[in-house]
């Protein structure tokens, strides 16, 4: 029990965690800002945006609207993030644990963030809100298959297992899948389904600052906000680590392969800023053609040259 | 200077509410974010919700019209909240103090923590101004 409250909590849980994704958000704001040519924001510009937001802001309720439903959406997205946390990065690290079958749980706890955001957008009683809302939807519903067909390219190739440390472990003995075709296609799509899971440019229609002013989180302040931004800063460690794990052989934390596994997490976090710079924002119509069209072929072509062994 | 005092400083994230201006200083704003003046560096950024604003730049006139939104999107904001006077519109009232919808200055309506004069501020100014407000 101490050792699962151990695993929750701080590492490689809440605490951890956070404080890596905080590190990766000012990473990816502070690239944003040389890409722009500008100087960037401090290295503890996150913790102080967070604590901001936590001790001094004040928390306003939405009048008209469940308020107890606003108010459980951010711990429940943050739960989901750090459960997710806790279940990919174990067997990353190479600690023994987790049960067959473990992706399909991290599958349903991956959603939990996104699907929170909406239950909090619906309850703050706040049209536009409700239009980030649906956004987040659509999204949902367009990202979420080839998501799974690259889940489904993974196990085939890593021979009918559905354990992350049965796959970790497949590739540290026989080279990561990113090295195959299937992998690369597979890599591509995942990237993309990332991009749409973090709301990040150019699929982050749901907060849109330009045209629905933040959308989901439009009536968030203070506490309940706050808590939004750490399940965001632990989300955008998570996902990196969920595509090391998945497509480059894990996160290994023996000598030198600690210096690996870091700029393993850089690269895809640095893809992901490069992407979100160059990019502009995509209607939620081209995004979701995007995906069921475009991304599904791939993922589709991917799962075959995975059945033939490439 | 305590923590709460100090995480506050360190991130302040504008929203911008014109009353009633001629869009020029709006245009100014924009320009502290450029790789020229990068007011980032500081911390700040501009959001699109008056809910998670801590500072709220009012540039314009406030108008008859307008009075009573300014007041509202007070209410709005969550406390602390800094104002900001931008511009020598909603500092005095500029070039429409004469005006027949003028409604006077801007600490008329609300409490007002800064004043930028200019018409519109240079970003040198802003710049000038966002140290005086962070050294408040
Ligand atoms: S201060 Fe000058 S530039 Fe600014 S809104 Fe007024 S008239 Fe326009």
């Amino acid at each position: 029990m101490v050792k699962e409250l151990f695993y929750f909590l701080v590492f490689p849980g809440l605490l951890f965690s956070a404080v890596i994704g905080g590190f990766l958000s000012w990473f990816d704001r502070k690239i944003t800002a040389r890409v722009q040519f500008r100087q960037g924001p401090p290295l503890l510009q996150p913790l102080y945006d967070f604590l901001k937001l936590l001790l001094v802001k004040e928390t306003i309720l939405p009048k008209r609207g469940s308020q107890l439903t606003f108010l459980l959406a951010p711990v429940f997205a943050l739960f989901g993030a750090t459960m997710a946390a806790v279940f990919i990065l174990l067997p990353a690290f190479g600690i023994a644990t987790g049960f067959a079958g473990d992706i399909i749980v991290v599958i349903y706890l991956l959603n939990i963030p996104s699907v929170s955001y909406i239950l909090g957008a619906l309850a703050a009683g706040n049209p536009l809100a409700n239009v980030g809302a649906s956004r987040e939807m659509k999204l949902i519903l367009s990202y979420e298959a080839p998501f799974l067909l690259v889940l489904l390219m993974v196990v085939i190739k890593a021979g009918m297992v559905i354990s992350f440390s049965e796959i970790v472990a497949y590739q540290q003995a026989n080279g990561a899948f990113i090295g195959s075709v299937s992998g690369v296609i597979g890599f591509i799509v995942l990237m993309m389904c990332i991009q749409a899971k973090l709301a990040l440019v150019p699929f982050d229609m749901p907060e849109g600052e330009g045209e629905i002013s933040d959308g989901i989180t439009i009536e968030y302040s203070g506490t309940p906000y706050s808590l939004i931004f750490l399940a965001k800063y632990i989300m955008l460690f998570v996902l990196p680590a969920l595509v090391v794990s998945l497509l480059m052989s894990g996160l290994p934390l023996q000598g030198w392969h600690i210096l690996w596994s870091v700029l393993k997490i850089l690269l895809i976090v640095l893809l992901i800023t490069l992407v979100r710079n160059t990019n502009p924002r995509v209607k939620i119509r081209q995004a979701m053609r995007f995906f069921w069209v475009w991304m599904n072929l791939l993922a589709l072509i991917a799962v075959i040259l995975a059945i033939f062994g490439l | 200077m305590g923590l709460k005092e100090k995480v506050f400083k360190k991130s302040l994230w504008l929203f911008h509410l014109s009353a009633g201006s001629c869009n020029n200083c709006d245009i100014e704003i924009l320009d502290c974010l450029t790789p020229r003046f990068d007011v980032e560096r500081f911390g700040m950024k501009l959001v699109g919700s008056v809910r998670h604003a801590d500072v709220i730049l009012v540039t314009g006139i406030v108008t008859k019209k307008t009075k009573k939104r300014v007041l509202e999107i007070y209410k709005q904001a969550p406390k602390p909240v800094l104002v900001v006077a931008f511009g020598s519109c909603s500092c005095t009232g500029g070039i429409f103090a004469e005006g027949y919808n003028f409604e006077g200055p801007l600490d008329k309506v609300i409490p007002v923590d800064a004043y930028i004069p200019g018409c519109p501020p240079k970003p040198e100014a802003i710049l000038a101004g966002i140290v005086k407000l962070l050294n408040k």
